[in-house]
């Protein structure tokens, strides 16, 4: 297990340099400027600027010296905001998305597990159809649709739930719901399916026969089965969570990661850009790190493969 | 697998019966083939066959919908700016020309002129046209994108499946990189560098979209190539292209097809979340990401500018997603569910 962690780690370091790599060598193609209004300034101000951002510098002196102050983890500075380090931005913004990104993950896991459960006790009746639909139609509805529409319907008709901003607790609701929805549906269908797979298993006859109540049966037995592999399907959706909150946060104006990162690109702002990006990916290489590792503690069943996998 | 659990029961231990007069003819018919099976399955599938049909309806009317009213996609008329939608006839889905506090604006602004069926933007676009040009484009690049997907994907995955060792491990290192960077990021970031248009978001949908192909094809290969019949026609002398395409291929072109399928309504998504976060399609051509950003700008004062590409675009999602499991379903009856 030590061994295979080790590895694993191995390769997440590798991955994130060459993810550094390309970032960087991309960075230099874009077009433009990254300073606002470049025909303003005369060229002795152009030329401090560069100066003060090393961009006078040769391409490869430029990468040794990123890559040097990302290892003290310095992401340099932004472009646009005077003087603001990529690092304290990240960090200030990074609570409300971890707020919206996190109540989505909680709501979807238990309003998914319910529909799931619901959908695989009932099998073949109208309420299971009913849940396919609904996980149908979250896995279908692109997110940010889906939140225009929360937002018109509930936000600005109705007026039930505050439709932007961020002020005070209430107004992460929205956002929370709109990136939910994608996890119920994924988790209900996999639960779904999990289950019945467990419902014919052996031991759940024996447990039967040996006279345990149905609802500690479903409990204990099929559902805790059933629960081990949706650990897999954490990881993808924490991508999806993390590509939905940039657009959920446009939509719903929450100041969180993803807002920065869509200004950021709107306007420019390089250093920001890749330290975002960077984020992201260290962020997602993480999770299925942890999901993998988690995976093989949980069910004792899996082997691990010295991390390959085919299929 | 049955056969070789009961290799006790010998053939010989079997005599056979006598054909009936009449009979040979209709024994000799050839055994529903596993195609006409799996098309049989698939259309017993009510959602199935429902994502189909709205799949085609959708089709058509991207090509014929802009054509079906006098109205140009970039036709600009200030006189018919903002008309809510009206169609005769169906005014009692509220599709009757008023607007949210009832005031009918083609009274108000003395428009005579054939209604727009699903109202016109601040340019006075009419955005029945706009909206199925828009289908059409997104169409057109998802498919574009699918197809591309499907030729890396498949000649990528079956390399390294089939050739393995040395050069499978390679080629599988690059992916579990590729598998490791947020695609959406990497789209983003190609997107910036190629200039917004429909060949650079095909492109920047491609780079990381043919990898999900390649694993599916390259896991099948793995299956495939242990099993007699590769052993069999190897023996026989084929060489490796032909018991490649011959023969491999062939047997991989189920899951090829329910991955085409999920990989289309991928692509259609991630064209609309570009053009969402302002990196889309430049004005005045529409996709239906465009559509559904600029009826968002709207949606407080217009809603119906909104609520009509997000119909359409979620009845191409659903109808894909639900073609998808339906065929996975038809093609795999072990992986029924």
């Amino acid at each position: 297990m030590l061994r295979y962690i080790l590895q694993r780690s191995g390769y997440m370091i590798v991955t994130l340099f060459i993810i550094v790599t390309i970032t960087f060598f991309l960075m230099q193609l874009l077009p433009g400027t990254p300073f606002s209004n470049p025909d303003k300034l005369s060229e002795r101000q152009l030329e401090l600027m560069e100066e003060k951002y090393g961009l006078d510098k040769p391409v490869p002196v430029q990468y040794i010296t990123y890559i040097g102050n990302l290892l003290q983890g310095d992401l340099g500075l932004s472009f646009q905001y005077e003087g603001r380090t990529v690092g304290s931005m990240i960090g200030e913004r990074i609570g409300p998305s971890a707020l919206i990104g996190g109540q989505a993950v909680v709501i979807g896991l238990l309003l998914g597990v319910v529909l799931g459960v619901i959908s695989a006790l009932k099998h073949n009746s109208f309420l299971d159809y009913g849940s396919v639909f609904i996980a149908v139609l979250g896995m279908s509805i692109p997110s940010f649709v889906f939140a225009a529409l929360l937002q018109y319907y509930i936000g600005v008709r109705l007026e039930w739930l505050p439709a932007a901003l961020w002020k005070d607790y209430s107004h992460s609701f929205l956002p929370s719901i709109a990136l939910s929805v994608l996890v119920i549906a994924t988790v209900a269908r996999f639960i779904r399916t999990e289950m019945l797979e467990v419902l014919g298993q052996d031991y759940v006859n024996t447990a039967r026969a040996k006279g345990i109540g149905e609802v500690v049966v479903i409990l204990k037995h099929v559902l805790r089965n059933a629960l081990i592999p949706v650990v897999t399907v954490l990881g993808p959706l924490a991508v999806s969570i993390m590509t939905g909150t940039l657009v959920v946060e446009k939509i719903f104006a929450v100041p969180g990661l993803g807002e920065q990162f869509t200004l950021s690109i709107l306007v420019n702002d390089y250093s920001v850009i890749m330290g975002i990006t960077l984020f992201y990916s260290a962020l997602f290489i993480f999770i299925v790190f942890v999901v993998d590792i988690l995976y093989g503690v949980l069910d004792p069943r899996i082997r691990i493969t010295g991390g390959k996998n085919d299929g | 697998m049955m056969a070789n659990q009961r290799k006790e029961i010998t053939d010989d231990l079997f005599v056979h019966e006598p054909l009936e007069e009449g009979k040979a003819e209709e024994l000799s018919e050839s055994p529903t083939s596993f195609w006409r099976e799996a098309l049989g399955r698939l259309f017993k599938n009510k959602g199935a066959v429902m994502g189909l049909i709205t799949i085609i309806v959708i089709s058509v009317l991207a090509i014929a919908g802009p054509i079906m009213n006098s109205y140009h996609y970039d036709d600009q008329d200030i006189l018919r700016s903002n008309l809510p939608p009206l169609i005769p006839g169906l005014e009692w889905m509220g599709l009757d020309g008023t607007n949210v506090d009832g005031v009918n604006i083609y009274e108000q602004q003395g428009v005579t002129d054939a209604p727009a069926w699903a109202g016109t933007d601040e340019f006075g676009r009419d955005l029945w046209t706009r909206v199925w040009k828009g289908t059409q484009i997104s169409l057109l690049i998802a498919l574009v994108a699918a197809f591309l997907d499907l030729m890396i994907g498949v000649i990528y995955g079956a390399a390294s499946g089939f050739y393995g060792g040395k050069v499978d491990d390679i080629m599988q290192r690059i992916v579990e990189i590729l598998i490791g960077i947020p695609n959406l990021i990497l789209i983003i970031l190609f997107i910036l560098i190629l200039e917004p248009g429909i060949t650079s978001i095909i492109l920047a949908l491609v780079i990381t979209g043919w990898v999900n192909m390649s694993r599916i094809v390259r896991g099948q290969i793995l299956q495939l190539k242990g099993q007699e019949f590769v052993l069999a026609s190897r023996a026989l002398g084929s060489s490796n292209k032909q018991l490649l395409w011959k023969h491999l291929i062939p047997n991989v072109v189920g899951p090829i097809i329910v991955t085409l399928m999920f990989t289309i309504p991928t692509a259609i998504f991630f064209e609309a979340f570009l053009s969402f976060i302002g990196l889309g399609l430049q004005p005045p051509l529409a996709s239906l990401g465009t559509l559904i950003e600029d009826g968002y700008q709207e949606m407080r004062y217009f809603a119906y500018k909104l609520i009509f590409p997000a119909i359409v675009i979620s009845a191409i999602m659903i109808s894909f997603n639900v073609l998808g499991d339906g065929l996975r379903d038809a093609l795999d009856p072990k992986m029924r569910k």
